[in-house]
Order: structure tokens, then C-alpha cells, then sequence
């Protein structure tokens, strides 16, 4: 008789969790599904709320992170996250300031020569790693020629040095010594730097990942081991690495051998390891986590509280338009597309997490004028906005010299939920124009990729986030030999635009800015690529966290001088 | 009998060997290279990144190599994890989800086992259809979605257990339960067709009618007997838990292999996918050979007694 209300009783329990469980299956089952947009989508943060909190606040930041860190090693790293922790544990020439201009890192200030070409960095000397050894500018030899040297096998070394610093792409393909890369120490604290050709935002690129410093002498010494734990990494920034533990999460504390040690404020930074959105949301709402991104079914539930915040990205998306193909070599046709489709609409029932309608081909808030300091997208305006009218007539007019009634196009995008989702929408829109049909492929990423090199695609969702802060970095990709251009847009007018802008104007500022304000004009009137949207990430975060700084290029979030306050 | 083995062992190899090869060249059939900035890099530098790897080979070349190390025990490097070693990103990541899948599975045993007796011994009354009726649910609704409540309920609402993420023991509990749901179901399944024919063989009514009562017929008679299809089904089971579950490890953010192996394939880190498909299949070749022995224990009439 006992035994049988023991069974009974275990029987009660477990009947009732599995009633609960299917009344509250319906609305759970949307967690699952967070899918993002694009190629860089690695990155998100929380920060947790450790344990600890007594009466005054303790400066310790709670953090998630979607992904793990791939390397911490700075010549082999190409992902959001790796960079940003290499950017919150080291220092290299120049950081970025909370508007995104270079303030000094372990330079303390340049001189340049008079054609641009050469930088000699003055470096502060009391600035050490974190074994106490000092930075010298030999560290930055060793790095810079670690990075673009073939046997590395790095992929941002030569990427982002090629055609900046002087012989890089040379050495990249084994053509020529890495001793000849123009980058020497003159003495200790002195580093000279040779240029390809000059290079206005070459300050600003001292701050990305792959420039960073390394400590010769470390590093050979930890060989294949080196930064793949937290023993095997040095740190000359704001924070050194306590603990890493793969797929888990990471701890960062305060470097105090850091030379600007006294601005630091946060003790310590917590991150773990959370892939999954709903997962983010119940962290941060039990208090381990201080800020989380939320997907767009999430926005909605918290559009109004006083935690969300909208962070801005500088990462365009935007149809390209193969021009070699019969019917898109057409300019009316390109431009009924450019015109058919209802961004606003797009952004704000389907992202629906503050991504923005984008009008050219360069981002707000992302660059503005070296003269008037005015952003360049309200300089330009709002060059392609969404005009059914006007894309009617485009079209009829196309179907008049093409001389076809009805017309079949192929689209290729993501395999992902948002990107279906968005696919399916665009297709929608754009089959406004009559006698349009557009069949959708969903491929993988790696598919897409190969696709767009061999140019075997006629329309294709496709997205760039920026290098370094100048406007080149989304106008040179479509000259005619353009390593990403892919669409066989080729234009006279417009190479002259850029490459007079890179050469002849590269010293000359104001003159450099309207030639890139003219070529992004040519670039829409051209109709090379419609344009769709500015990314933009949904995100809770709690109010006692002040102090962090958002970068548009780089690291993500600049935490020098983030604290916590009225915890 | 160590015959037997010894024959075993030497057809786990084989098959082994034929996994392998099997999966390399399925492997590179997979648009694409573990490039992470491919559309960044001129042809000619993606190249000289791709040599370093030994990646511009004939695919016959790099089978052979691959073989070649694998028989000196070298798994090799992983591509995303910048040339971690293979056999180090599989031992870090195989704890968690081992340790997931073994309470999963032993909690999800032992309760299924015990709804399963309840059903058979109640036979066609409330408790049978009771459990029979939390079988049918636990193997019908998916465990993301048992794992997504119990994270909101016992997690957030009610604090109980930690929400997610891996920092000591209480952290398994709520993935374990989620991850328990599968088996209990199987297991009271089988547990409950298997009692009842046992338990309407004849010599379970002769213990009856010597007068051993209900629950001595049931655990001293009827149990051994009825386990047999069960461990036939717990090998496979064992396997599926222990290798991880990439939802399971999502949500409650345990840095398991399940989610790294489904990583490795998207990104076409070939070292990664090689050793993780030969070390699950290691496994799994393993434990149907512990099975089949096992079945001799249990069950006299299995017995391999021919010969040696």
C-alpha cells in the first residue's frame, strides 16, 4: 500500500510537468529560431551581473558573447570576437575615442612627410606588457612582418596591409624578403612607417586587430602554444586575460601594468558563452548577465522598457545586380529593381530590431566631412528610395528595348530564417514589376561566395561592413578590377573618381571627399546594386552599466573606461 | 569468447577504417574552404594560405596523408581554432556533454523503467493510461521545447536551478532533465509491451500460484527477463546522449561537442569533422559490442559457449 502512493505520487509530479509543458509549448517554441542576417553576425554581448554586490557597487562586467574566441593570436584573427578582446587587452599605435578618431595608444604622436608617404610614430616608454617587459617599436616590427610573411598563414595580414604598407603585398606571395616590409625602429622608442601611397585613414588603422603589437621574445618562445590559453597570451592594454576556457567562457582583470592604468575603472569582465537568444534574455532578466541582444520577436516584449537600446552598425545590405548577364545589363531594369521594393516596410515588420532603410551606399553616421564635419549621407541624401511609380516606368521602358514581355530572373540569398524570410519578401515586392517572375535559390554562405566569384548569379543579397573609417572602404570594391566587385560593372568615370581621390587628393582632404561623394552618386545612377539596409542590433542593457563606447570598425565595444555605478 | 572479441575487434577496425574514408571524401564534396576572409584575399594569396595547409593537394594525396597521421594517432589541427589540436578540442568538449548524456540517460532509465512497470502491473487501468500517455508525449514533443520551459519555470520564475551556462554541478540538472525526456518515453515503452507478455507466461503464474506475491513475481521474475529489448535499444541511445545535443547545448549554453561539430561542418574545419564523426563512430562500435555481450549475461540463452 505505500509503495503503490509512493509510485502515485512520483507519477503526480511527473504528469504534472509534462501538462505544463504543453500548455507553454506555443510561445516557447519561437525562441529557437534567432537566426541573423549575415556573414558577420558573430557578435553579441551581455554583461552579467556577477554574485558579489554589496553596498558599493563593484566594478565587475558581466558579458555574453554568441561564439567563442576563435584565436587570440592578432596575426590570425578575422572574427568580431577575437578582435574584440584583442582590442580590450592590447594596445597598438593609435585607439579609438569615443567618436571613433584616433587617440593615442602607445604612440604618443606622428609626424608625416610631406607626401604622405612615410609616418615616424614617437612611442611612449613607459608603457610595458604585461611580463613587465617594455613596448618597443621593434614589437610592432616583429608583428607587422609576423602578419603579412606567407609561412604565417594569416588572412588579414595581407588583406589589410596590401597596398598600404609599402612591399606587403609583394611579401604576402612570396615575391619578396619580409625583412623589405616598410616598417623599421629607429631606435627603441622611434618607428618608422613607409606607405604604398598616402593613406588618409592610416592613423585610424593603427587601432585594428592585425596592427597590434607583439613581444618578439614571448612569442617565439611560446611557439605553436602561443595564445591559445590565457598562460600563453601577453596583454599590453586595459585588461589581461585571468582565465579562457573554450566554449565556456573567458575572464579578463585589470592590467596594471597598463601605462594608462589610473583611466581604467572596471576590475574585471565576465564572459560566457551564449548562442542562444532566448537563453541571453533569461540570463540578463535573472540578473547574471548586464546586457544581451535580442532577436526580433523579442523587441516587441521590450521595445518600452528603459533597458533597450538600439546600437547602430555600419553594415550595408544591398541586392548586386550581375550587369553581364542579357536582361540586368540593362540600366532601366536595374533601376526598376532598385526602386520596386518598400525598405521602410522591410525594416520595420521583418528586421524589426532598429535596422534602418538605406538610401546609397554608404552608412550613417559612419563617416562626414573633413571641411564642415556634416555626415556624409545626409551630405549625398537619400539618392534611392522606394518609388513603385517610378519603377513602373523603369521597367516598362526595359521590357521595351529588351523587347520582352515577360521576364525570369534568378536570386540568390541566405540559407538562413531571417534571410529567407527577407528573400521572400524582396521576391514579393519585386514582383510588383509586371511580367516579372523571380526565383528564389537558398544557398549556404560558402555557396553564395563561390557563386558571386565566378559571377554565376543574376541577382544577390549581399553585404559589407567597413575595414577602416574612410569612405573607400565601400567605394573601392566597385572599380572595375574591384577584388569584391563581381557584378562586371565597369566605368571609366567612376575608376577616375576613385583612384584620383587615392593618389593625386590623397592629400588634399576636402577635394578627396567630393570626389567620393560623386562617385557614390555615379555608383546609384549607374544603378550597379540596390540598395536595401542599415544593420542595426536590438539590445537590453542595465542602467548601472556607463562608460562603454561603440566603434564602427575593429572592436566592437571599447571598455577602457566603462563602470559600474548605483548597482 | 576472447576469440569472439578479438574477431570483433578486428571488423571495428575495418569498419572504422571504412568511416573514415567514407567521410573524408564526402567532406570534400562541401562548397567551399575553411577560409574565414575568402572574399577578402586575392586568389593567389588564398592560395599560399591553402598550401600552408596542404589543402592544394590531389584529394587522393591529402586522403593518404590524413591516414598516414591518423595511424600515428595525430588527428591533426583544427582550421577556426587556429591549429588547436584536434584530440585537445575533442577531450575539452566531450566532458560536458558525456556527463549530460550519462545522467540523462541514467535518470531517464530508471524513471522510464519505473512507469513502464507501473503501466504493466496496472494494466489497462488509470495508472497504465497515465504513463502510457507521458511516453507518447515525451516522444512526441521535441526537447527544445521541455528545455525552454524548465529554463523559464525552474530557471527564471522560480530560481531553483541556474537558467544556463556550466560552472559546477547544479548547472546539469536542468539539461539533464530536458535531455532525460527521450529516454524515459523509449524506456517505458518498452518497458510496459515487454512486462506484459512476460508476465502472462506460464511461469509467472506458477510463482503466483506458489504464493510469491504481486511485486516478487514482478522484480524477482518478471524484470530480468523484460530488460533484454531494452538493452538492445540503451546502446544506441547511450550514444546519441553522450555525443551531445547541439539544441540542448545551445540553450542552456553548455560548451559540449554537439554544438562544435555541427560548427566544424559549416565552416569546413576538415580536422575538426574527421576526428568528431571517427570518435562518434568509435563509440558507437564499441558500445554495440559491450551490447551483444551484455546480452549474454542477462540472458543464459544468448550465451556463446560453442567451441572455446
Amino acid at each position: 500500500m505505500k509503495k503503490s502512493n509512493w509510485l502515485l505520487l512520483v507519477l503526480a509530479l511527473a504528469l504534472s510537468m509534462f501538462l505544463a509543458a504543453c500548455s507553454g509549448g506555443g510561445d516557447e517554441s519561437a525562441d529557437d529560431g534567432s537566426g541573423e542576417g549575415s556573414e558577420d553576425t558573430e557578435q553579441q554581448e551581455g554583461n552579467e551581473g556577477e554574485e558579489g554586490t554589496s553596498g558599493d557597487s563593484e566594478q565587475v562586467l558581466n558579458l555574453s558573447d554568441t561564439a567563442d574566441i576563435p584565436t587570440m593570436d592578432s596575426s590570425m584573427a578575422t572574427d568580431t570576437v577575437a578582435f574584440q578582446w584583442l582590442g580590450s587587452t592590447k594596445d597598438g599605435l593609435y585607439r579609438l575615442d569615443e567618436n571613433a578618431n584616433a587617440e593615442p595608444g602607445i604612440a604618443k604622436d606622428h609626424t608625416m612627410s610631406e607626401d604622405g608617404t612615410t609616418y615616424t610614430f614617437n612611442l611612449r616608454e613607459d608603457a610595458n606588457w604585461s611580463n613587465g617587459d617594455p613596448v618597443t617599436a621593434n614589437d610592432f616590427v616583429y608583428a607587422w612582418q609576423r602578419a603579412v610573411n606567407p609561412d604565417t598563414g594569416s588572412e588579414y595580414g595581407p588583406y589589410m596591409m596590401s597596398g598600404v604598407i609599402k612591399n606587403a603585398e609583394a611579401i604576402s606571395t612570396g615575391e619578396m624578403e619580409v625583412s623589405e616590409l616598410g616598417v623599421t625602429a629607429v631606435d627603441d622608442y622611434t618607428l618608422e612607417v613607409q606607405l604604398e601611397q598616402p593613406t588618409p585613414y592610416f592613423e585610424s588603422l593603427t587601432a585594428f586587430g592585425t596592427f597590434l603589437p607583439l613581444n618578439q621574445s614571448f612569442v617565439e618562445e611560446q611557439g605553436d602554444s602561443y595564445a591559445q590559453e590565457a598562460e600563453s597570451l601577453l596583454s599590453n592594454g586595459p585588461f589581461k586575460f585571468e582565465s579562457w576556457d573554450q566554449g565556456e567562457g573567458w575572464t579578463v582583470v585589470k592590467n596594471e601594468e597598463y601605462w594608462d592604468a589610473e583611466n581604467v575603472q572596471l576590475d574585471e569582465i565576465n564572459v560566457n558563452v551564449v548562442k542562444d537568444t532566448a537563453t541571453g534574455v533569461n540570463l540578463y532578466n535573472s540578473g547574471e548577465i548586464d546586457r544581451t541582444n535580442l532577436s526580433s520577436e523579442f523587441v516587441d516584449e521590450y521595445r518600452s522598457s528603459e533597458e533597450f537600446q538600439i546600437k547602430d552598425e555600419p553594415t550595408l545590405f544591398y541586392l548586386k545586380m550581375n550587369q553581364t548577364g542579357d536582361i540586368l545589363s540593362n540600366v532601366n531594369a536595374r533601376k526598376a529593381i532598385q526602386y520596386a521594393i518598400n525598405k521602410q516596410d522591410m525594416t520595420d515588420v521583418i528586421l524589426n530590431n532598429g535596422s534602418k532603410p538605406s538610401t546609397g551606399h554608404m552608412p550613417e553616421g559612419f563617416v562626414s566631412s573633413p571641411g564642415t564635419d556634416e555626415g556624409f549621407r545626409e551630405m549625398n541624401g537619400d539618392l534611392v528610395t522606394y518609388d513603385l511609380e517610378k519603377a513602373k516606368e523603369h521597367w516598362a521602358t526595359a521590357k521595351e528595348e529588351l523587347g520582352m514581355d515577360s521576364i525570369e530572373l534568378e536570386y540568390l540569398g541566405g540559407d538562413t530564417e531571417t534571410a529567407k524570410k527577407l528573400d521572400a519578401y524582396i521576391k514579393d515586392q519585386l514582383e510588383q514589376l509586371e511580367g516579372l517572375t523571380v526565383n528564389v535559390s537558398s544557398v549556404p554562405f560558402e555557396v553564395r561566395l563561390e557563386r558571386d566569384t565566378n559571377m554565376n548569379y543574376q541577382l544577390q543579397f549581399a553585404g559589407w561592413g567597413p575595414d577602416y573609417i574612410d569612405p573607400n572602404t565601400f567605394l573601392n570594391m566597385w572599380l572595375t578590377d574591384g577584388g569584391n566587385n563581381h557584378t562586371g560593372y565597369a566605368s571609366e568615370e567612376y575608376d577616375s573618381l576613385i583612384n584620383e581621390a587615392n593618389t593625386d587628393l590623397a592629400q588634399e582632404p576636402e577635394a578627396r571627399w567630393d570626389n567620393f561623394l560623386e562617385a557614390e552618386k555615379l555608383l546609384m545612377d549607374d544603378a550597379v546594386l540596390a540598395p536595401l539596409y542599415q544593420r542595426s542590433l536590438a539590445q537590453l542593457q542595465k542602467p548601472y552599466v556607463k562608460g562603454v563606447y561603440v566603434n564602427p570598425m575593429g572592436a566592437d565595444y571599447t571598455y577602457k573606461y566603462a563602470y559600474i555605478e548605483g548597482k | 569468447m576472447v576469440r569472439y572479441i578479438l574477431e570483433r575487434l578486428v571488423y571495428m577496425f575495418i569498419t572504422l577504417l571504412l568511416i573514415a574514408t567514407l567521410t573524408f571524401f564526402l567532406m570534400k564534396l562541401l562548397p567551399g574552404t575553411p577560409l574565414s576572409a575568402a572574399d577578402k584575399l586575392s586568389e593567389e594569396q588564398q592560395a599560399i594560405v591553402l598550401e600552408k595547409y596542404g589543402l592544394n593537394d590531389p584529394v587522393p594525396v591529402q586522403y593518404f596523408n590524413y591516414i598516414t597521421g591518423l595511424f600515428q594517432g595525430d588527428l591533426g589541427l583544427s582550421f577556426q581554432f587556429d591549429n588547436r589540436e584536434v584530440s585537445t578540442i575533442l577531450l575539452e568538449r566531450m566532458g560536458p556533454s558525456m556527463t549530460l548524456g550519462a545522467q540523462a540517460l541514467l535518470f531517464g532509465t530508471i524513471i522510464g523503467m519505473l512507469l513502464g512497470l507501473i503501466a504493466a502491473i496496472y494494466h489497462n487501468g488509470f495508472l497504465d493510461y497515465g504513463s502510457t500517455f507521458i511516453a507518447v508525449v515525451g516522444k512526441s514533443i521535441p526537447s527544445f521545447v521541455f528545455a525552454g520551459i524548465l529554463q523559464f519555470y525552474l530557471g527564471v520564475q522560480w530560481g531553483l536551478f541556474p537558467v544556463a551556462l556550466w560552472e559546477g554541478w547544479e548547472y546539469t540538472v536542468l539539461p539533464t532533465i530536458a535531455l532525460a525526456i527521450f529516454p524515459i518515453a523509449i524506456a517505458a515503452r518498452y518497458m510496459r509491451t515487454e512486462m506484459l507478455e512476460v508476465l502472462g507466461s506460464d511461469f509467472i503464474t506458477t510463482a503466483r500460484a506458489k504464493g510469491v506475491n504481486r511485486f516478487g513475481v514482478v522484480f524477482k521474475h518478471g524484470l530480468r527477463n523484460a530488460l533484454i529489448p531494452l538493452v538492445t535499444i540503451i546502446g544506441p541511445l547511450a550514444v546519441s546522449l553522450m555525443t551531445g545535443t547541439l539544441v540542448i547545448e545551445n540553450i542552456f549554453s553548455v560548451p559540449g561537442i554537439g554544438e562544435q561539430f555541427v560548427k566544424s561542418i559549416n565552416t569546413n574545419d576538415y580536422p575538426i569533422i574527421m576526428g568528431t564523426t571517427l570518435f562518434f563512430s568509435f563509440l558507437f562500435i564499441l558500445i554495440i559490442l559491450i551490447i551483444d555481450l551484455l546480452y549474454g549475461l542477462i540472458d543464459p540463452r544468448i550465451r556463446l559457449t560453442e567451441g572455446d
